[in-house]
């Protein structure tokens, strides 16, 4: 699998790619602000591209902008986002277009390498990477206005790691219960909150995402 | 200080609308308070002369030393020439309850400027000293020190020697009138008229003369009345309102309270940053350098525990960034500087635990200290209003016309919201004066609580974004 990178930070650059390195990946650019990685993802059309939203010149919201301008040049790339913090009206704005392939995580996840590598691959397999800090951001919105409150506590716990964008299998191995035992949780939580249910998880994680961001 | 003559002009409108005689009604009014502004100028004169009482009762004093009465007995010669010495004395004593008195008569003609003539009168007067212990010689230093005070006891010396006539006229015009009517009356009976000086009543048609210039005095006054009522409500103000110079001092002592009001708030926000840091950050570095240096140690004989060190050291360390997080944020807030006012608000109401909506009219960014005093007091706004307001839903509007930057937060809350009882609404007052901005509440019992702030800023093109 081979990769782009955009950082500007010298030791998190190099630091990002040992790490994909270490795990088998291919690092195939590694730039430092918004024009290269436009530049380096139309010369190598990598499997993903991971993106830090601060790049110069302007060192705001360049990297998230570089990040929709390369999905709109390489039409479905996909886009892992990795910032210092994370916002939802950013989230909102990565996720609109529903293509998937995306993932907005806080540069704290790095640090636990195997799970980073896991949003890595999920989000270059077209799948949805979500940082649990947005959804608890939105979940407590939800909590505060009660809308959740039909909902178990073990219904919110799969809800939470469906929203970030996990599988059922691996739900189902963070529980520790049986991938059964979690398609049946979904289906609960898609009846009560009146959502349309869906095997694919893309499009289930943008329904949940959108179901909460109301 | 708008509120009296909007009050006013409300009042004479309601009283045009009451029908063609109206103005009869109006004019009595408008006579029967310059009558007021009278009998307050005199009052005024009176403490003029009480003030200048010392001067009279030395100057006494002293010509009796020189040469005082030569009859009566000795004891009686002494006591005439120490009375006016000892009346100096009482006289100097009060000299402060004089001027205070002034001064309040002198507010009370401001406020009834504002609601009687629809001419609002501005406070000329120094504010308070900051200490709030402050003495009673601080009190009176403040007070009496404050040049305002000698423009009233001016105003009230102009007044008695020429402006009371503008106020005086047209009650002293439907008196005359009155009194001709009653002369034309009187006539009948044979009897002497009230008005000796009455020379029109010896024409050929006495009566008919008397009559006629009673009911014309009566008209004018009456038709006059508003508009000298007015005038002398302009003649007020020359006097009464803030001179340039204590314009200037006023805004002085404005922008020196709140640049010491910004420098405390400046210094207690590093304060907190430090302590923030120092207890936060700061400890879990340390933390983890030992936890490090014990993994080192054991690396050889012990890796199972080396594992659980070093997994203590990656928890300290994400525990640091997530403060740091915080620290940022509350410090400046990364989508107020990527994206400016408007988008952080919106990112700010759906961090709200309340329905939000929210609208902007910002077609550029206000300068950043402007942006971030807003965005701060929002913030601050939005979170009382989910503490305490037990509202439901709140609406947030943001606009910039005539260069001024408007925001209403409204709510659907219980109200009762006071801002001389809150910290917070006074501190985000706190937070835009130093801009000039002002904040108002309206919060009725049973809410809605509406909540303005306007602070006064122009904005720059939206292309240009700061670097």
């Amino acid at each position: 699998m081979r990769v782009v990178i955009a950082e500007d930070h010298f030791l998190l650059r190099d630091g990002l790619t040992r790490l994909l390195q270490a795990h088998g990946l291919q690092v195939a650019a590694a730039v430092d602000n918004g024009d290269d990685l436009l530049a380096a993802v139309t010369a190598h059309t990598p499997d993903v591209a991971i993106v830090d939203v601060r790049l110069p010149p302007t060192f705001t919201d360049e990297g998230l902008r570089g990040a929709l301008a390369a999905r709109a040049t390489v039409p479905g790339l996909p886009v892992l986002v990795l910032s210092q913090y994370v916002e939802q009206i950013y989230a909102r704005e990565l996720l609109t277009g529903g293509t998937g392939g995306i993932g907005y995580l806080l540069k704290d996840r790095v640090l636990d390498g195997a799970q980073f590598i896991d949003a890595v691959r999920r989000v270059a397999g077209g799948g949805t990477a979500m940082d649990p800090e947005v959804i608890a951001q939105l979940l407590d919105r939800s909590a505060a206005d009660g809308t959740l409150g039909s909902l178990s506590r073990r219904e919110r716990e799969v809800l939470e790691m469906m929203a970030e964008g996990r599988s059922n299998t691996a739900i189902a191995q963070r529980l520790f219960i049986t991938e059964r035992a979690v398609a049946k949780h979904t289906t609960s939580i898609f009846l009560k909150l009146n959502l349309q249910p869906s095997d694919d998880d893309n499009r289930r994680v943008l329904a949940v995402l959108a179901y909460l961001g109301r | 200080m708008e509120g009296g003559p909007h009050t006013g002009d409300e009042r004479n409108a309601q009283r045009l609308r009451r029908g063609r005689w109206a103005w009869i009604g109006a004019g009595a009014d408008a006579a029967a308070r310059g009558v007021a502004f009278c009998a307050l100028m005199l009052a005024g004169f009176c403490l003029v002369l009480a003030l200048l009482l010392p001067l009279f009762l030395a100057g006494l004093g002293i010509s009796l030393l020189v040469n005082g009465p030569d009859h009566g007995g000795e004891g009686q010669a002494v006591a005439i020439r120490v009375a006016p010495f000892a009346g100096l004395a009482v006289s100097l004593l009060l000299i402060p309850a004089i001027a205070l008195g002034m001064r309040q008569l002198a507010i009370l003609t401001r406020r009834l400027c504002g609601q009687w003539c629809a001419v609002s009168i501005a406070d000329p007067y120094r504010p308070a000293p900051r200490d709030t212990q402050l003495g009673l010689t601080g009190r009176l230093r403040w007070r009496l020190g404050d040049p305002a005070g000698r423009r009233d006891a001016l105003w009230f010396t102009v007044n008695a020697s020429g402006g009371w006539v503008l106020a005086a006229a047209p009650g002293g015009l439907i008196i005359y009138g009155l009194l001709c009517l009653l002369d034309a009356g009187r006539l009948d009976a044979g009897r002497w008229p009230l008005q000796q000086g009455s020379l029109l009543a010896l024409g050929n048609h006495p009566r008919l003369m008397l009559f006629a210039v009673g009911l014309a005095c009566i008209a004018f006054g009456l038709w006059a009345a508003p508009w000298l009522l007015r005038g002398y409500g302009m003649l007020a103000r020359t006097m009464l309102a803030p001179s340039g110079q204590a314009e200037l001092a006023l805004r002085v002592a404005h922008l020196a309270q709140t640049r010491s009001d910004t420098i405390d708030a400046g210094a207690a926000e590093l304060r907190r940053i430090e302590r923030d840091l120092h207890d936060g950050a700061q400890a879990r570095l340390v933390a983890m350098g030992m936890t490090l240096d014990a993994a080192g140690q054991l690396l050889d004989d012990d890796p199972a525990a080396v594992r659980a060190l070093l997994a203590e050291a990656r928890e300290s360390s994400v525990k640091a960034l997530a403060e740091l997080r915080d620290l940022v944020r509350g410090i400046h807030p990364p989508v107020l500087a990527d994206r400016g006012l408007a988008e952080a608000v919106r990112a700010l109401a759906l961090d709200t635990p309340l329905r939000v909506h929210f609208t902007s009219e910002l077609r550029g960014r206000p300068p950043a200290p402007v942006e971030s005093a807003a965005y701060f007091a929002l913030s601050e706004l939005l979170a009382n209003v989910s503490k305490h307001a037990h509202a439901a839903q709140a609406w947030v509007d943001l606009r910039h016309h005539g260069e001024m930057l408007r925001i209403g937060v409204t709510d659907d809350g219980s109200g009762g919201a006071d801002p001389a009882r809150g910290t917070g609404l006074r501190g985000i007052e706190r937070r835009v004066a130093a801009f000039d901005g002002v904040l108002a509440v309206s919060s009725p019992p049973g809410g809605p609580t509406v909540v303005n702030l306007e602070i006064p800023c122009a904005l720059s093109s939206p292309k240009t974004t700061s670097c």
